[in-house]
């Protein structure tokens, strides 16, 4: 493979675009460091395909700049920016080959046709579609023809890749492979990538960082460990991950919740609160009698290698989520008693009735 | 209502009723066309001859109306691909609020009748113009928008006009780029399509033109009519069997339609 390995650094810096009434991006800031994939996540509506628009000059912002290698591209046009993009709908050109959508990039540049069609076959080696080389985009699969638009995007040798949600059309099979398939890729042509996606299992799975948007706005980025076990915001803490919002009170620093003391971590304060807890923060025994952190068991539902119980508290009557190993899942039937425990240190809150 | 036997099935009977719209539409297209061409070839005895075509094709006027007709039609269809497909284009790309309004302003050549438009012409347009048969191909420019503007508005609807932009211009094409390598050859039946009927527009066209006084092929056979029925009934059998053709070729220049296969995997 001919690539050379490649990565620019991009700057993000106080990006702002509103479309009339509605602000898509209000102050974004952001950096990329070179041959790294950033995933941004987040709910629809939040910005993040704003925000690749910016950068790939598909879109111009109303301020802020976008900086890449130190240049300033913001009001670069999007055919001289070097950015390879792959769409969330298919966006091979239907009237050409694989093979020709691959080099369409190297043609408009004034590549001779031999080097264009050498490189356009070692790309299509690369995503694994040599023998699909003459078909058009209606003779493939949707997996096919987004590996033959991430072959597209690379042809060019880009300073940036930009991938927008491009699984989300496809088969959760086909998506889980071609996710691997797109990291592999990435690390052996070392190009810095900004992957955009609502799916945080995907953002988690593929990114050396994970950026999670709200309303326009980063509101932690951080690896995926981290933005995983330490979010740094109740929205964060909701939305990535499963979460559990259970009654509770502060009290001389600590959130008070199912009869246990936990240091408070931060988040709202006052007096209606919520605590958010993730399921497997949460440990479950057969208890005899009912108290403060008691409840019922309401459902069982096996995940493969985990279970997930649905217990109803005698006190709060609040529906709570429990994970543990399905291997210990036997002994906790529907209608059984149990005693939950918060096995984590410190604890999030937020605003009651706020999501 | 009629009781059905258990286990029996119901069997829908046979499209009678379609046949035969059909084979009336048939008839109501062919009968003219057919008496047409009869009329051209007929003598007052019951007898047959082509003298009234080599009578058409051996005058004089034929050629230069001919020749003024089809410097028109290529000049209407310059202005359909340079003007129309590119503004059709950037209408689905950049401006789809304005697509209404210009939806509207496309039917104007509909609503306003054609004496209004060529009395218009003449009153407004410089003298340099009016002296020229070029003003002419403005005029059909514009009357042929309400047809060309549909057909490729419906082409453009086809494919995803804003996905394969930003994938052409991401990748480094300029917009001419775009437009020649990616959008037209994706819209090529509509662009087909849309020529096709400005062709048949200027082929077709009679009172503009007779009154902006140009002998276009039209206003020539008009004016035979007058002094030669066989003959000119000739020219319109020529003209209906010159305007299938081209509708063939133009067919056959689209027939490259791929068979669809879907094949599944990643």
């Amino acid at each position: 493979m001919s690539l050379a390995k490649q990565g620019s650094l991009v700057e993000l810096s106080n990006l702002v675009r509103r479309f009339g009434e509605v602000t898509a991006l209000d102050g974004l800031n952001l950096t990329i460091q070179p041959g790294e994939l950033v995933a941004l996540l987040g709910p629809s509506g939040c910005g993040k395909t704003t925000a690749l628009r910016l950068l790939a000059g598909l879109d111009l912002a109303d301020s802020g700049k976008v900086i890449v290698d130190g240049k300033d591209l913001t009001s670069v046009p999007a055919s001289q920016r070097d950015m390879g993009m792959v769409f969330q709908a298919y966006s091979l050109f239907p009237n050409m080959t694989a093979v020709e959508n691959v080099s369409f990039g190297l043609k408009v540049r004034g590549v001779d046709t031999e080097t264009r069609l050498k490189k356009a076959n070692e790309l299509l080696e690369l995503v694994g579609l040599t023998t699909q080389a003459n078909r058009y985009s209606h003779q493939m699969s949707g997996g096919q023809q987004q590996r033959v638009a991430l072959a597209r995007a690379l042809a060019i040798e880009p300073k940036v890749l930009l991938l927008d949600e491009p699984l989300s059309a496809l088969d959760a099979k086909v998506r889980t492979q071609l996710r691997d398939e797109i990291r592999r890729i990435q690390i052996e042509v070392g190009t810095t990538t900004l992957f955009v996606t609502h799916d945080q299992e995907e953002a988690m799975a593929m990114a050396d960082r994970v950026g999670v948007m709200s309303h326009g706005k980063l509101e932690q980025i951080d690896r995926p460990n981290i933005v995983y076990s330490n979010p740094t915001s109740a929205f964060v803490a909701s939305f990535v991950g499963a979460m559990n919002r259970i009654p509770a009170k502060l009290d001389a620093g600590k959130v008070s919740v199912l009869g246990q003391s936990v240091k408070h971590g931060g988040g709202a304060s006052g007096s209606d609160l919520v605590a958010l807890i993730r399921p497997e923060s949460i440990s479950v025994s057969v208890a005899k009698t009912s108290s403060a952190n008691t409840g019922s068991v309401l459902a069982r539902s096996f995940l493969g290698p985990q279970t997930r119980l649905t217990v109803t508290t005698s006190e709060t009557k609040t529906s709570i989520h429990v994970d543990l190993p399905s291997s210990e899942a036997g002994a906790f039937a529907p209608g059984t008693t149990v005693g939950l425990k918060i096995e984590t240190d410190s604890l999030l809150t937020d605003h009651h009735g706020k999501n | 209502m009629s009781k059905v036997k258990p286990g029996s099935t119901i069997t829908p009977k046979p499209g009678v009723g379609l046949n035969t719209w059909l084979i009336v539409g048939l008839l109501f297209f062919t009968v003219p066309i057919v008496s047409a061409a009869l009329f051209s070839v007929q003598v007052g005895d019951g007898t047959y001859t082509l003298t009234a075509y080599s009578r058409m094709i051996t005058d004089p006027g034929l050629s230069a109306a001919l020749w003024l007709s089809t410097k028109l039609v290529f000049m209407t269809v310059g202005i359909v691909l340079l003007l129309m497909v590119p503004t059709v284009t950037w209408l689905h790309i950049r401006a789809q609020k304005a697509k209404r309004t210009v939806e509207f302003i496309t039917l104007l050549p509909l609503i306003i009748p054609p004496v209004v438009t060529a009395l218009g012409l003449l009153s407004s347009m410089p003298s340099f113009l009016k002296d020229s048969p070029y003003l002419l191909g403005f005029a059909y420019g514009a009357l042929t928008m309400p047809y060309t503007y549909r057909a490729l508005d419906a082409g453009l609807n086809s494919i995803d006009v804003r996905t394969l932009v930003d994938a052409g211009r991401g990748l480094g094409a300029s917009w001419k780029q775009v437009l020649s390598s990616v959008i037209a050859p994706n819209i090529k039946s509509a662009i087909f399509g849309a020529i096709f009927l400005a062709v048949a527009l200027v082929l077709g066209e009679f009172v503009v033109s007779s009154l902006l006084i140009w002998n276009t092929l039209p206003v020539w056979m008009a004016l035979v009519g007058m002094s030669d029925a066989e003959g000119a009934v000739a020219i319109s059998v020529m003209s209906l069997l010159f305007v299938w053709l081209l509708l063939m070729v133009l067919s056959l220049l689209d027939g490259s339609r791929k068979v669809k296969i879907n094949v599944g995997g990643v």
